[in-house]
């Protein structure tokens, strides 16, 4: 019988009529086409890439070690079991000798060799093209071009969209790895009192700190603490801070998470967007709890959208994919709240003795809505921006007739520095002015990393 | 072919709701849900990247301007927006043949070059409704003609594979290349009638 699946890529002979020639010797079987497992691009490296070449359409009984064996099944000779068949006759996975029993009936037997040629003919629209990648900026298109053509009555708060489209980037990316890759290494780093410190955690366990952090602010705007919603005694709704939640919802779960924590995580993702939508603009000053600080509600947002890129990334790196930094417009929002948080971080460090001590003379008491020293902090790229950072006191102004150090970095090199990736010492930054001063800034930086 | 259960329903309702009221995030949700569908699609049936961004654009488009549209005693949202997204693109790729049949030279109105395209519109268009066929039907049938197709494992083989008797893993796979065949029924829209004319249409 010929196999040849070349005489099946195309069109079945339709035209002859079943009678001149017999289904048996007309359709040598069925079509496998040379149907392909979509494969993605940029991954290059994963198992079964490709379809093993094979003996085109053979039902190749080899494959089931053990079946054949034990002695040759019976073959189906009636016309309900034959029909029965005819499912696996069109895709060619039944044995020689069930294929020629199926042929011979349709020979004889008008109603199956019409079912068998439709079905036959489906066999190769199984095929799927290369599946692509949705382009993740392409999100953010969309809604846009919606959005103008019918202005949103509830919008989504202008601070509360890189949430949204980072959240959902991070998504797509966890749609689209196996159940293996769940359970794949994640390293996390991250800079604490000027030290690397590090965890090796796994994919699921990411999206599970992910979701305990982002439950602070679920519980600031009313809803419910994922973490009550685990066994064992609860903590206080939305109590503790970043950390302790997370080793928290680590330990009280009673296995290693598994892929199943993304639908939480993504309900909420989901419900924190609508809520903050209808809680409207005014809601962005609402303060939310972390740990022992309050943060209004549009930081808090802000700095969940940079911790969900930032993981997204770790993950990314972790499964080998590419992952690429949020639209202009939502890294340079982030940015902004990194150096809006800068005063904070270095006040932090002088508390704790870590900060340079600056030259006599140079740094002044400066009473608070007073112009004092200040850093330019300049960061290029398209997320980038300037920003005057004062080095005295988080209530000093900044100005620009006190700046002693102006540094330059690119825009994603800062958020390396933010999120702990890259240590102050190896940032790539131009710099002038006070050394001194630069430090602080850098380690300050630094310091607003965490797990 | 989906057997819609009340929770489905009321959620599809309930999402229909939120559009209508102009919910921006609830358009998101939509988007998160349903664009790689809607993308996979139509790039099936254009295959070019470009163009199914725009036809994805497109679609949500007229589902936020007119959520309406959709009803939801008619069936999922997920069918409703297939057609749509299939309905779009086989237009454009009509437009798009036209289009380049004029620049080649050759005459549109020629029965050949008419007959042509509209079989390559719908080999198309019965490829996109197969797409969506298979990730629509149940997911037993996916898995049995995933085993056979894809990973070539011959019908005892996949039974083993799936804990299930072989009378039926035989019944999975005819029944999901009975529901598969009947992309073939697909009917294409019909072009508008000065698609062939307006080149820049199909940009």
């Amino acid at each position: 019988m010929n196999r040849d699946a070349e005489a099946y890529g195309g069109r079945p002979d339709d035209e002859r009529p079943d009678g001149e020639r017999p289904w048996a010797e007309d359709t040598g079987g069925p079509d496998r086409g040379n149907g392909r497992r979509p494969v993605r691009g940029a991954r290059s490296h994963r198992p079964h890439g490709g379809r093993l070449p094979s003996a085109a359409g053979s039902a190749e009984p080899s494959r089931t070690p053990g079946t054949r064996e034990e002695g040759p099944p019976a073959v189906p000779a009636t016309h309900a079991e034959l029909k029965a068949m005819l499912g696996a006759w069109a895709l060619a996975v039944c044995t020689p000798a069930e294929t020629a029993a199926v042929d011979a009936h349709l020979a004889g037997c008008r109603r199956c060799a019409d079912e068998a040629r439709s079905l036959r003919d489906a066999v190769p629209l199984l095929q799927r093209p290369e599946s692509l990648d949705l382009d993740p900026l392409l999100r953010t298109r969309v809604l846009d071009a919606c959005l103008d053509r019918r202005p949103p009555r509830v919008p989504v708060p202008e601070w509360a969209t890189p949430y949204d489209a980072e959240t959902a980037r991070l998504d797509a990316l966890l749609q689209d790895i196996d159940e293996a890759e769940w359970h794949a290494p994640v390293r996390l780093r991250w800079i604490e009192e000027d030290e690397e410190r590090h965890h090796r955690a796994t994919v699921a366990k990411v999206i599970a700190h992910l979701l305990a952090v982002d439950g602070l602010v679920a519980v600031a705007l009313g809803l419910a603490d994922p973490l009550s919603a685990l066994p064992g005694p609860a903590p206080a709704g939305g109590s503790g801070t970043p950390t302790s939640r997370t080793r928290a919802y680590w330990a009280a779960l009673n296995r290693p998470p598994t892929r199943e924590v993304r639908d939480p995580w993504r309900a909420q993702s989901h419900d924190l967007v609508r809520t903050a939508s209808f809680t409207g603009g005014t809601a962005g000053g609402l303060p939310v709890t972390y740990g022992p600080c309050e943060i209004p509600l549009r930081d808090a947002m802000l700095e969940r959208a940079f911790a969900c890129w930032v993981h997204g990334g770790d993950i990314a790196d972790a499964v080998n994919y590419p992952y690429r930094p949020p639209a202009p417009r939502h890294l340079h929002a982030l940015l902004d709240l990194a150096a809006r948080r800068l005063p904070h971080a270095l006040a932090a460090r002088r508390r704790a003795g870590r900060a340079a001590q600056p030259s006599p003379g140079a740094r002044h008491l400066v009473s608070a809505g007073r112009p004092g020293r200040s850093l330019m902090l300049e960061v290029e790229g398209r997320g980038g921006g300037e920003w005057l950072i004062p080095l005295d006191s988080p209530a000093a102004l900044p100005s620009e007739n006190h700046v002693v150090a102006h540094v330059v970095l690119d825009d994603e090199e800062f958020a390396q520095v933010v999120a702990g990736h890259i240590r102050p010492r190896d940032a790539a930054a131009g710099q002038s002015g006070d050394r001194a001063a630069v430090e602080d800034v850098l380690h300050a930086a630094a310091s607003l990393s965490r797990l | 072919m989906a057997v819609a259960t009340d929770g489905p329903v009321r959620a599809e309702r309930r999402m229909r709701q939120r559009l209508e009221r102009g919910e921006a995030a609830a358009l998101g949700e939509l988007y998160d849900r349903y664009a790689s569908l809607v993308h996979g699609l139509a790039n099936r049936v254009l295959d070019d990247e470009r163009a199914a961004d725009a036809v994805t654009r497109e679609v949500f488009a007229r589902v936020w301007e007119n959520p309406s549209a959709y009803d939801p005693g008619q069936g999922p949202v997920r069918t409703w927006l297939s057609e749509l997204t299939r309905d779009l693109a086989v237009r454009r790729l009509h437009a798009r043949g036209a289009a380049e049949l004029l620049r080649d030279g050759a005459d549109p109105a020629d029965p050949a070059a008419r007959e042509e395209l509209q079989e390559k519109v719908r080999e198309a268009a019965v490829a996109a409704r197969a797409d969506y066929i298979v990730t629509s039907m149940p997911a037993s049938l996916r898995a049995a003609l995933n085993l056979a197709y894809h990973h070539r494992r011959d019908y005892r083989g996949a039974a083993a594979d799936l804990g299930v008797t072989e009378v039926e893993i035989r019944r999975r796979m005819r029944l999901g290349l009975q529901l598969l065949a009947t992309a073939h029924a697909v009917t294409t829209p019909e072009p508008l009638p000065d698609a062939g004319s307006t080149p820049g249409g199909a940009a």
